[in-house]
């Protein structure tokens, strides 16, 4: 992108745009530790994941602190305006992908407590996490370079975390009718794999935002066909 | 070109295949533009794009000064002003002026007001009562010289007298009201007031503005139009322009990439 006349400006956005990436990194990790805390079974791991959640809420409180005064004192237009709009969202939903890895923390923690957990078929949350985690990143990349087509790629893989979302719930339910035992730990088991779930949402949220900083087109909530039709 | 506003508005001026030229030098380059009826259209451009020049052809101020001239065709409401029959003080009266600097008459407010309607119209006392408070009162100002019509229009404030001057054009019954840079010599407040006041005068007229300020654009306007070097390079509504310009000149203009 050409530089503004106001070179100020340029680092401003230039600031703001790291610090997200950051916020990204930071929820990434979080992602990453808190799987590792369900194939470990560890509450050590699990309870850093929580303590971390501190950070990122600071970290979005600042970024959000920083928009504002951007746009207080720049008055935005065009590409740096959607830009700034696409941050903010695009932090909030870092935030919450950040949440749900502070989820998944809590429920391993709940199903260690349980004391049946190796009965249970969590390893098989492998790929779905392994999707969600590798689809932020893909997003962090993507915004990093403002790289549509990788925007629309991302579209298209969160339908593959959704159907392994759908598979692995139908074998939660026929462990739990063959051993109600299970039971409650199925269900954490569940609230996991819904988090994964939403993690992968988050992150084809934020494409979405890549694909309306670059082509000023919102195409949320829209089929995957039109999208396509709407980055030509 | 992306040069006409695509909606069914009904169209107050038609303007297509402009030049201008002053002297040998040539001021515009074939615009094409239609101006909306009852809307706001901003003019914004860096210095010497030729928004003003543009706007100054839509009364024919420029016939003031020998060398100038324009080709092409002009229409309001169907009729070419650019041609030699027009009577220009009748064009002047259909579409007033208002510009940078206050230039309120060196008499009293009323006579500011009233001045200009006995040119065109031939009122009783209390009729042209009427009209001065009426015309004043569209403009937002009579509430604060009511009790002063009698003092001069010059011991007003800059943004009052600003104010006092679009009440002088529209005391005449303008079909169009041009406005060339406003606001540029008054404060934020009284800024307000006149960017209030545009938004007002558009329910009764149409309304071209000419502005350096670009967020002035963007609150008072209706469609935007980005001129460079003389000529159109985009004309939309605003919400587009500034959103989500087509042009890659528009854009690097309103972000501030230009230069």
């Amino acid at each position: 992108m050409d530089k503004h006349i106001s070179s100020q400006f340029d680092a401003e956005l230039a600031h703001v745009s790291s610090r997200v990436l950051e916020l990204g990194g930071l929820v990434e990790s979080q992602i990453r530790h808190a799987v590792y805390s369900l194939s470990q079974f560890s509450t050590e791991v699990a309870n850093q994941v929580i303590a971390s959640e501190t950070n990122v809420n600071a970290m979005e409180i600042e970024i959000d602190r920083e928009l504002s005064s951007i746009i207080a004192r720049r008055q935005p237009t065009a590409r740096d305006l959607r830009l700034l709009i696409a941050i903010s969202k695009i932090t909030a939903n870092l935030e919450r992908a950040g949440d749900e890895s502070e989820k998944i923390a809590r429920m391993v923690n709940s199903i260690i407590n349980s004391g049946n957990s190796r009965a249970l078929p969590s390893s098989e949350l492998r790929i779905a996490s392994d999707l969600a985690s590798g689809l932020l990143r893909k997003a962090l990349d993507a915004f990093a370079r403002l790289d549509v087509t990788e925007a629309v790629s991302i579209l298209k893989e969160d339908d593959l975390i959704d159907a392994e979302f759908d598979g692995f719930v139908r074998k939660l339910v026929t462990y739990m009718m063959e051993d109600p035992r299970t039971i409650s730990a199925s269900l954490d088991l569940l609230f996991i794999a819904k988090a994964i779930e939403r993690i992968g949402d988050h992150a084809k949220n934020i494409a979405e935002f890549i694909i309306y900083v670059v082509k000023g087109a919102d195409v949320r909530h829209i089929a995957l066909a039109d999208v396509e039709s709407a980055v030509q | 070109m992306p040069n006409t506003n695509n909606t069914n508005l009904k169209n107050a001026i038609e303007i297509r295949n402009l030049n201008f030229y002053y002297g040998t030098f040539k001021g515009l380059s074939d615009v094409n533009l239609n101006i909306a009826e009852n809307k706001v259209t901003a003019f914004i451009g860096p210095s010497g794009c030729g928004k003003s020049t543009l706007l100054r052809t839509l009364n024919r101020m420029y016939s003031l000064y020998p060398g100038q001239r324009a080709e092409g065709e002009i229409k309001l409401y169907g009729e070419d002003i650019l041609s030699k029959s027009q009577d220009l003080n009748l064009l002047r009266a259909q579409v007033g002026m208002v510009f940078q600097k206050p230039t309120p008459f060196p008499m009293s407010i009323y006579d500011n007001i009233a001045f200009g309607v006995r040119l065109y119209e031939n009122l009783s006392r209390s009729d042209m009562d009427d009209r001065v408070e009426w015309a004043l009162t569209k403009a937002a100002i009579f509430n604060e010289v009511k009790d002063k019509l009698g003092q001069s229009g010059l011991s007003l404030s800059g943004g009052q007298q600003q104010r006092l001057c679009i009440a002088r054009s529209v005391a005449v019954k303008p079909k169009v009201i041009l406005l060339d840079e406003p606001t540029s010599a008054l404060d934020p407040i009284s800024t307000a007031k006149v960017e209030e006041l545009v938004s007002e005068l558009k329910a009764d007229y149409t309304v071209a503005i000419v502005t350096h300020n670009m967020q002035q654009a963007a609150r008072v306007s209706d469609f935007t139009a980005y001129m460079y070097l003389g000529e159109l390079i985009e004309f939309g509504e605003t919400d587009q322009i500034f959103m989500k310009p087509t042009r890659q000149e528009t854009e690097d203009y309103i972000t501030g990439r230009f230069g």
